[in-house]
């Protein structure tokens, strides 16, 4: 049945996206601005310790920026897969 | 004009906007009444979404934790913003496209069975209603310090005002009411925020203001380290929890986030499955507004306050410190009697009590803003309170008329009477919301914070599941979500409240005695861990879910034909 074929490549795809998503987010956040945090601090960026940053502002514009991503490679996805018109 | 004047100006003008929302939008169906009809667009959506989720604790209480915590504050910054991207990428689209109104919906239906859908009920109610508690004594405090009313009277202000457009337009109502209220609540945030960073740094943009250097060319957050140091607090930019505890705390507000019910339903309300996705990067884009912005306020008002003051004379102090002296949120004892203000971190010898909500609410007026500045903060306060308190009314009403009564209790109640239901539970629901805004329970505070680890607990496991594993059965969500949640509420009965071991006067000893050393606060992250344990051992000794089930999975895994949401 190619349909269901189709579908399961459609999904393994949205799975890898996410698992490369979902590395960022937990770098970015669990892994700058927490577990990396004091060695990151020896850096600064203006008046920032760089570690500080990433927990209190860097992280977030990365988790906007991830969220715009996926909808960009998921909508590409969809139209390639014709899923896009409901 | 007065500050008092401008205040009933802004925060009438606003309620008589949010009513005639409400009538413009009355809700004519259940569809409508849960899930504003299903036609809502992904801005529309996103800045709901915004306001649903910033509540009196974002906008009040947070720039203020932050203030005091430094560092260690950084939890609420990563962690109610790191949930979004959990939401967009992992829940939303899926949930759309099943395409029911609730939460209990989808577990019960995707676990095949009524007490799934009970235990999910439980969890949703308990969750909404620490929640909401919380909310309606935030509108309280508002009233009560800006228009001199008494905190009674406020919460049954605010009560009659989310009842009209709750009940009135259920989710249609609300959701538009909540784009209003989101517009109100960021200006009001980032006026003051641009007003000060441009006096304190000379640069208007206070994400930027907060990492350069004051008047004398040292950078602030040096100056604090410093100033911090001197008065024997811990650094303002390493902070003095744990870096584990940190992670935790973290991870749990992450998960709950996700796992929050009010917050889910949002992304019902909208048409196709990649609207859900698009509404979820926009609602996270309009809150990063505010979030970035409050670390920012935070380390404003701390250096305002030390440089105020610290080591100067009592009978100096600016006319906002004898205003908020009298609110009880400030605090001056002469313990040495020598006039001065001694504020350091030795509790012995510290002589100011601050509450952090001052830092929010009398930024203005520390910083000297005009009376319009000052009204406006009120009015973005109520905006904050009243629009989490509408969306945490509506699961509250829904799991109640839509999961109890229509699929469990009375399953072919018409489609008018399963309305009036619903309109009748969220009248009660309000009810005795404003009963625990009245007599907060002591505990409401405490209560809040561990929403999150009783959602992260209990939702967030079996909704993954049930999206990405298809073999997940009945028997191992449903013990999942049980013991996770019990084990959350066990380790906030023993640790928070000291129950098992003499009450409230014991929980500080019991600190050196918490499990891997994780809080409270952090424990969600922990029981979801258990939680997920659970379920998977549990699934492997039951059978598998039906066949129709495991295609219902398949289907929810693609986008297309999402429809609209139905019974």
């Amino acid at each position: 049945m190619p349909e269901q074929k189709d579908a399961s490549i459609y999904w393994k795809k949205n799975l890898r996206y996410l698992a490369i998503l979902l590395t960022i987010w937990f770098a970015v956040s669990f892994g700058a601005g927490i577990l990396f945090k004091d060695a990151l601090d020896a850096f600064q960026i203006g008046g920032f310790p760089i570690g500080f940053w990433f927990a209190q502002q860097g992280s977030i514009y990365v988790f906007v920026a991830l969220i715009f991503v996926y909808v960009r490679l998921m909508n590409k996805l969809d139209k390639e897969h014709n899923y896009y018109n409901d | 004009m007065s500050v008092q004047i401008w205040t009933y100006i802004m925060v009438g003008l606003t309620f008589a906007l949010y009513i005639g929302i409400a009538i413009w939008s009355r809700a004519g169906s259940t569809k409508e009444f849960y899930v504003a009809g299903g036609g809502v667009s992904p801005l529309a959506n996103g800045m709901a979404t915004a306001a649903d989720w910033m509540s009196a604790a974002s906008f009040i209480s947070m720039a203020g934790l932050i203030s005091f915590m430094g560092y260690d504050g950084s939890v609420y910054l990563m962690g109610w913003t790191g949930g979004y991207v959990l939401l967009a990428l992992l829940l939303a689209p899926y949930l759309r496209k099943f395409g029911k109104f609730t939460v209990p919906d989808f577990i019960g239906e995707r676990y095949y069975s009524k007490s799934a859908r009970l235990v999910a009920v439980f969890c949703a109610l308990l969750v909404s209603f620490t929640y909401v508690a919380g909310q309606m004594r935030g509108v309280g405090v508002v009233f009560s310090r800006f228009l001199e009313v008494d905190i009674t009277s406020g919460v049954i202000i605010g009560m009659i005002i989310v009842l009209f457009y709750a009940v009135l337009g259920g989710m249609k109502g609300i959701t538009y009411t909540q784009v209003a209220q989101y517009c109100v609540l960021i200006f009001a945030f980032m006026v003051p925020a641009i007003f000060i960073s441009f006096q304190v740094t000379g640069n208007p943009i206070p994400q930027i203001g907060f990492g350069s250097s004051g008047a004398e060319g040292t950078y602030l957050l040096e100056k604090l380290n410093g100033l911090s140091t001197e008065l024997g607090f811990a650094e303002y930019t390493n902070g003095s929890k744990s870096r584990f505890d940190v992670f935790a705390i973290t991870a749990a507000l992450m998960v709950g986030t996700a796992g929050l019910p009010h917050v889910i339903v949002r992304f019902f309300t909208v048409k196709k499955v990649r609207d859900a996705r698009k509404s979820a990067g926009l609602a996270l884009l309009l809150i990063a507004i505010l979030y970035t912005t409050a670390p920012a306020i935070a380390v404003f008002a701390r250096l305002n306050l030390i440089q105020t003051v610290s080591g100067q004379p009592y009978a100096q102090m600016p006319q906002w410190f004898s205003n908020w002296e009298k609110t009880g949120l400030l605090g001056f004892e002469d313990k040495n009697a020598d006039g001065l203000i001694q504020y350091v971190a030795d509790p012995s010898i510290n002589e100011l009590r601050v509450d952090q909500d001052i830092m929010v609410l009398a930024n203005p007026e520390i910083a000297n803003l005009p009376a319009w500045v000052i009204a406006l903060v009120a009015a973005g306060g109520l905006a904050a309170a009243l629009s989490t308190a509408a969306g945490l009314l509506l699961v509250i009403s829904s799991s109640v008329s839509h999961d109890l009564i229509k699929k469990v209790f009375k399953p072919n109640i018409s489609e008018k009477h399963e309305l009036i239901a619903a309109r009748l539970s969220a009248v009660g629901a309000v009810v005795i919301a404003g009963y625990f805004g009245i007599n907060p329970p002591g505990f409401v505070a405490a209560v809040v914070a561990l929403a999150f680890g009783l959602a992260a607990a209990s939702f967030f496991p079996a909704i993954i599941l049930g999206i990405f594993y298809k073999k997940m059965n009945k028997q191992g969500a449903i013990a999942g979500m049980v013991i996770g949640i019990l084990l959350m509420i066990f380790y906030m009965l023993k640790f928070k409240f000291g129950l098992f071991d003499g009450g409230k006067v014991a929980v500080a000893a019991l600190q050196s005695k918490w499990w891997f050393g994780i809080s409270p606060e952090g424990f969600g992250f922990i029981a979801m861990l258990v939680n997920f344990a659970v379920s998977l051992l549990v699934n492997r000794f039951a059978p598998d879910p039906p066949t129709e089930v495991q295609e219902m999975v398949e289907t929810i895994r693609i986008p297309s034909g999402a429809g609209e949401a139905t019974h």
